[in-house]
């Protein structure tokens, strides 16, 4: 397993050539998964809930949620329409990974969505896509309509008295819309102002209906589970974290991209013999390992790191999307704080004051460090403005805000410390 | 003289498909705005009344939902966009370097439209194409990646022609190396 990842065969991006097309999904044994679920009575909804619940599919969307516990929140079906929302905002920097499934296998993602909408008795899935991705998104409208064509999608599927529809949504531009509740607003027709939680969308999600949300690649992991069975699954990667996983890795690295590989790879293998080493021979500064959100760990603290929800937590990091960004030994994480704490000024909503002024504050004490105007209280001042927006407003955005200054703060002080002014103030 | 903003038959019946796959009135707002915003190349207020008046919704939710959203643009801008994106991955593959180079080629600064309205350059967020860094956005649209000072002054010749750069699909790299 592990230590045979130089002769993984890629899952969700297989190399195949043209999979996206529909004929050539289909030699491949394409929507066969849905037709077992579909036609084999054994296949129960239920049963396919516990075959994903058991495989231990977690989400890929940042926060690692069983996907098949998360099914089977949903309430039984009382006759009225129930949604899936299909994630793939991705918007959170460091992070292309849904594009590729877009690019290179969009049914395999459709037919995932199918059988977890047949598992959930779902009326339609909405796939909302970031409206960037203009490109990405005339892709996937094109194979949802061969997946119509081919009566996939629709009324009586397969000849069954299953139907759904599938509906792609173009955001246009907010960050936040990739937070679910807000996801959902935004599908409504509004601002993308997040809920206040409870309720949660299995009780009253879209339009006031019962709703799962899961990210596109969470998705696309569904047929592969059908297909091979859970305890096939299990045995990929780590073990408490299983599965393949599309790594998309930036920065100063010699061969950037996206690659699949299991989980629990060593970071030091995804550096050096994946993508390469880091450029010229440089040294790692830092690793950001799951988007922009993820606490930033030192060059020196990665050794024996892998990339899973409990190696990273026991090294003082999170998975997060496995948006891996790799910056090198010249990189001035003064620089690269204040960029990141940019962006999230300005993508808070503005709705909570902790984080409409936390992100406000926290971005102007660093362009302050930057200028060289900062003074060494201000960093004690950055750790305390974290400490007054971390889980005190009604989405994450603001401890996703939080979690990289503090810990590029605690973790690379002295980059800081070099910027400030050294005011000696006299004890009262 | 202000213009008047209509839309065609074909967009009303394209409208009426957009309306067809959401159960309630108020949900068609985003995807009709950006029928608008196709047709017109912004969503000014007149435009954004017409959607509210189409959709039969108040127009101070229109224009809620217009001004929430950075992609709609709610003012003229140049005939061709240009995003630099400048968030932490491209910032540290030489993003401002890009940026500050268009700046100079096109002698304006980023927020600003040219004078003959032909070039707009925004300094946006990350755009999803991380590795494939230092990158940019055209108008909403094509993606060009691997940015290098000569590649831009390739990119600004087309532009300036009215010509718009193709697709680049971006190899899967294991594809490329795997082994037989
Ligand atoms: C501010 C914020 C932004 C988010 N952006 C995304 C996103 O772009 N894509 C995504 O799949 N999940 C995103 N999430 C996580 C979603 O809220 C949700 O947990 C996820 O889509 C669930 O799918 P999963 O369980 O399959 O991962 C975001 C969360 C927050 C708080
Ligand atoms: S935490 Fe920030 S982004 Fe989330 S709802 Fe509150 S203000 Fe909006
Ligand atoms: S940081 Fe520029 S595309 Fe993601």
């Amino acid at each position: 397993m592990l230590q045979d990842w130089k002769n993984y065969q890629p899952l969700l991006i297989p190399n195949i050539p043209n999979l996206h097309r529909m004929d050539v999904y289909e030699k491949n044994g394409g929507y066969e998964q849905l037709k077992k679920v579909l036609t084999d009575s054994e296949y129960s909804p239920e049963k396919v809930t516990n075959i994903v619940k058991d495989a231990n599919i977690r989400g890929r969307g940042g926060a690692g949620f069983s996907a098949g516990l998360k099914w089977s929140f949903m309430p039984k079906p009382d006759g009225g329409p129930r949604y899936i929302a299909a994630n793939g905002d991705e918007s959170e920097p460091g992070t292309f990974k849904d594009r590729q499934i877009f690019e290179y296998n969009p049914h395999l993602f459709i037919e995932g969505a199918i059988i977890a909408g047949y598992a959930m008795s779902i009326t339609a899935v909405y796939v909302y896509i970031r409206g960037e991705y203009r490109d990405w998104i005339n892709m996937m409208q094109k194979a949802v309509d061969d997946a119509y064509a081919k009566g996939y999608l629709g009324k009586n599927i397969l000849g069954t008295d299953f139907s759904i529809d599938m509906y792609v949504h173009s955001g246009a531009g907010a960050y936040i819309c990739g937070e679910e509740s807000s996801l959902m607003e935004s599908l409504e027709g509004k601002r993308g102002y997040p809920r206040v939680k409870p309720p949660f969308p299995a009780q009253k999600g879209l339009w006031g209906r019962p709703t799962t949300i899961n990210n596109i690649e969470t998705l696309a992991n569904v047929p592969l589970v059908i297909k091979n069975g859970s305890a096939w699954y299990k045995a990929i990667g780590a073990e408490t974290h299983p599965g393949p996983v599309l790594y998309g890795i930036s920065g100063h690295i010699n061969k950037p991209g996206i690659y699949e590989y299991p989980t629990g790879m060593l970071v030091s293998d995804l550096i050096n013999e994946v993508c390469g080493g880091v450029r010229g021979g440089k040294k790692v500064k830092a690793l950001i390992p799951g988007g922009s959100s993820t606490p930033p760990l030192r060059g020196d603290q990665l050794e024996g790191v892998r990339m899973d929800a409990d190696s990273l937590r026991t090294a003082g990091s999170m998975m997060g999307t496995a948006g891996m960004l790799i910056l090198d030994e010249d990189t001035d994480m003064v620089d690269f704080l204040w960029r990141v704490s940019l962006f999230y000024h300005h993508e808070s909503c503005g709705q909570c004051t902790p984080c409409r002024d936390g992100t406000g504050f926290l971005e102007k004490t660093l362009i302050k460090i930057k200028n060289g105007e900062g003074e060494m209280r201000d960093l004690d001042l950055l750790l305390d403005l974290c400490t007054q927006m971390e889980g005190r407003t009604i989405c994450a955005l603001a401890d996703a805000a939080a979690w990289p200054v503090r810990y590029t703060v605690t973790r690379f002080r002295e980059d800081f410390e070099k910027r400030v002014k050294n005011t000696v103030y006299a004890l009262a | 003289m202000s213009t008047t903003y209509t839309f065609s038959k074909e967009d009303l019946a394209e409208i009426e498909k957009i309306k067809a796959k959401y159960p309630d009135k108020k949900s068609p707002v985003m995807p009709v705005l950006w029928l608008a915003q196709d047709k017109f190349g912004h969503v000014n207020d007149d435009v954004q009344k017409l959607v509210a008046e189409t959709l039969d919704l108040p127009p101070a939710h229109v224009f809620g939902v217009a001004t929430f959203y950075t992609q709609y643009y709610k003012k003229e801008m140049g005939k061709f966009v240009i995003d630099v994106c400048t968030s932490f991955s491209c910032q540290a593959c030489g993003a401002y370097d890009i940026l500050h180079y268009i700046e100079d080629q096109l002698g304006i600064k980023a927020g600003e439209t040219t004078a003959d309205g032909k070039f707009s350059i925004q300094s946006v967020e990350c755009l999803g194409a991380c590795g494939y860094a230092p990158m940019l956005q055209i108008t909403n649209g094509v993606y060009c990646n691997h940015l290098t000072k000569e590649k831009v002054d390739v990119i600004l010749d087309k532009l300036k022609k009215d010509e718009m750069p193709a697709f680049e699909r971006i190899p899967f790299p294991q594809h490329t190396t795997a082994k037989s």
